[in-house]
């Protein structure tokens, strides 16, 4: 018998695959593929810091990361330092943080863990709704603004002449990469979500052609690694974190070797 | 006539080295101005400024007779930046899409008839003689083409005034001279208000009806017909090159 328990996460999964999946094709372009990374360190502190006043970490740790994704935006635009030396900054100090408020509350180490590596399969109902409509609420935020950052990511000097205000979208997907973020961190956790973002988006590279392809084939991708992942987890009694980045990087070697051969 | 750019003690400086000194110019409906003059002589900085993309350190900017800070009709603006096929190689992207990308985010007249964004971009494409590479992606044209991609959109949201930055750089001669009775013919029929940054003077010639020298400072600002009789003409065709070559 299929437990509510799974279907629930393969609902919760579905949604978020379909985010990261439009999220990647942006983060991968603009050369930001490694925010992700900076950003999961930050949410990973906020994580802390909710286990450690005991408040639902998930909420809290979307705040502090939505905090953090506007100091990197910060610090990339006004500091003299190139963008992959801000994420540098920024995770250090999320990940202090974090071991600092683990070694004074020693009783939620355990939990805090499981952060590390994720687990899909242990989230109760209210939580996983919670991650399901934040990740609707993602997808509908990048829908509505498709054109205008497919535009601003190919060309932002003709996106600014044409009235885009770049620095209001560029704030936007950062907060969306933020909440995002959190949501994989509970996936497949800190060390793995970059994978998550970045995977798919990459894989759709090889093989598409022009940009729709890109997007339904990264959002693909990221659906048959999350659902896949999942349910090989469930099955198999693999841990889903794994089982979901092994099967976007089998799909990315496939698209690879699929264009060298075209 | 109508003003549609106005350009009044204009200054600026990249971290402190002025690139443009107290620059006053006006463009009115319908001119064809070429803007000419050295390898940084601030072209490129004059057209930024023009469009929003460089705020000036002194002087005011006008389009269509409002100030820039508050203009907000951008769909009447049409602008090709100086080495536009610089683009990513990796974003995969076809040419249909470059031209939609500006269509489906330009801002639009109030009560404007929405012509089908695809029929759109087949005309615009046709403009330019492309109309068969539409599903092609952009990566796969020739530099020459791309950039007759970005003149289609450019031209695509039906702008009324065009500024363009030496736009053709690439593009073999019989194209160049095509594009520019191209430029010409809109400029003629349509009344489509033209600024050119330009190295080919002697090609464009007999399409423009004004020019503006720069050198930091605008040195000669006037009708085509004077400028023709003025020395500094001369020296530009007789291997003079003064204004072409140095940096003062
Ligand atoms: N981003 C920048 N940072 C610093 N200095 C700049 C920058 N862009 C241009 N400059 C300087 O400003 C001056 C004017 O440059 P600009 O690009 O406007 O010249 P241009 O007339 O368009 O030249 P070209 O014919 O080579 O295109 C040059 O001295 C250049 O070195
Ligand atoms: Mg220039």
């Amino acid at each position: 018998m299929i437990s509510s328990l799974f279907l629930r996460a393969l609902l919760a999964g579905g949604c978020l695959a379909l985010a990261c999946g439009l999220l990647g094709v942006f983060l991968v372009l603009r050369r930001d593929a490694m925010i992700s990374h900076g950003l999961s360190h930050v949410a990973f502190a906020g994580v802390a810091l909710g286990l450690a006043l005991n408040l639902m970490p998930v909420v809290f740790s979307v705040a502090v990361c939505l905090a953090g994704s506007i100091v990197i935006l910060r610090l990339k635009e006004q500091a003299r330092l190139p963008g992959d030396t801000a994420i540098a900054l920024l995770s250090s100090a999320g990940l202090a943080l974090a071991i600092l408020l683990m070694s004074i509350k020693r009783d939620f180490g355990a939990e805090l863990m499981s952060y590390l590596f994720g687990d899909i399969l242990a989230i109760g109902p209210s939580e996983i709704y919670l991650a399901a409509g934040l990740a609707v609420a993602v997808l509908a935020a990048i829908l509505l603004n498709l054109p205008r950052l497919m535009f601003m990511t190919f060309d932002r000097e003709a996106a600014s002449v044409a009235g885009i205000r770049l620095s209001r979208l560029d704030r936007l997907l950062v907060m969306l990469s933020a909440v995002t973020i959190v949501l994989g961190l509970r996936i497949v956790g800190l060390l793995l979500v970059t994978g998550l973002t970045v995977i798919p988006a990459a894989s759709a590279l090889q093989l598409a052609r022009n940009f729709r392809q890109t997007l339904f084939l990264s959002c693909l991708f990221s659906l048959l690694s999350i659902m896949g992942g999942i349910t090989l987890a469930y099955v198999l009694d693999l841990p889903a974190s794994a089982a979901i980045i092994f099967l976007s990087l089998i799909i990315f070697s496939l698209g690879y070797m699929i264009r060298k051969r075209r | 006539m109508e003003e549609i750019v106005r350009v009044e003690g204009v200054s600026f400086a990249y971290d402190g080295l002025p690139a443009l000194v107290d620059i006053n110019l006006s463009i009115y409906r319908g001119d064809f101005l070429a803007i000419i003059g050295p390898n940084g002589s601030g072209k490129t900085t004059l057209l930024k400024i023009m469009v929003g993309l460089l705020k000036p350190r002194q002087g005011r900017v006008w389009l269509f007779q409002q100030p820039l800070e508050t203009f907000n009709q951008w769909f009447r603006i049409g602008y090709i930046q100086q080495k536009a096929t610089n683009f990513d190689p990796i974003f995969p992207i076809s040419v249909a899409e470059v031209i939609a990308a500006s269509l489906n985010s330009a801002s639009r007249p109030a009560g404007a008839v929405r012509t089908p964004v695809r029929q759109k971009i087949l005309e615009a494409l046709q403009i330019v003689g492309l109309e068969q590479e539409a599903d092609k992606p952009l990566n796969s044209l020739s530099g020459g083409q791309q950039q007759r991609v970005f003149i289609a959109r450019a031209l695509a949201t039906d702008p009324e005034i065009l500024l363009l930055d030496e736009p053709t750089t690439g593009v073999d001669y019989p194209s160049q001279e095509n594009f520019y009775d191209l430029l010409g013919q809109l400029n003629k029929q349509k009344q489509l208000t033209i600024v050119l940054v330009t190295h080919d003077y002697g090609i464009v010639n007999r399409h423009v009806n004004r020019v503006a020298c720069l050198n930091q400072k605008l040195v000669y600002h006037g009708e085509h017909s004077e400028f023709c009789q003025s020395d500094r003409f001369r020296q530009l065709l007789h291997g003079g090159h003064h204004l072409i070559s140095h940096r003062h």
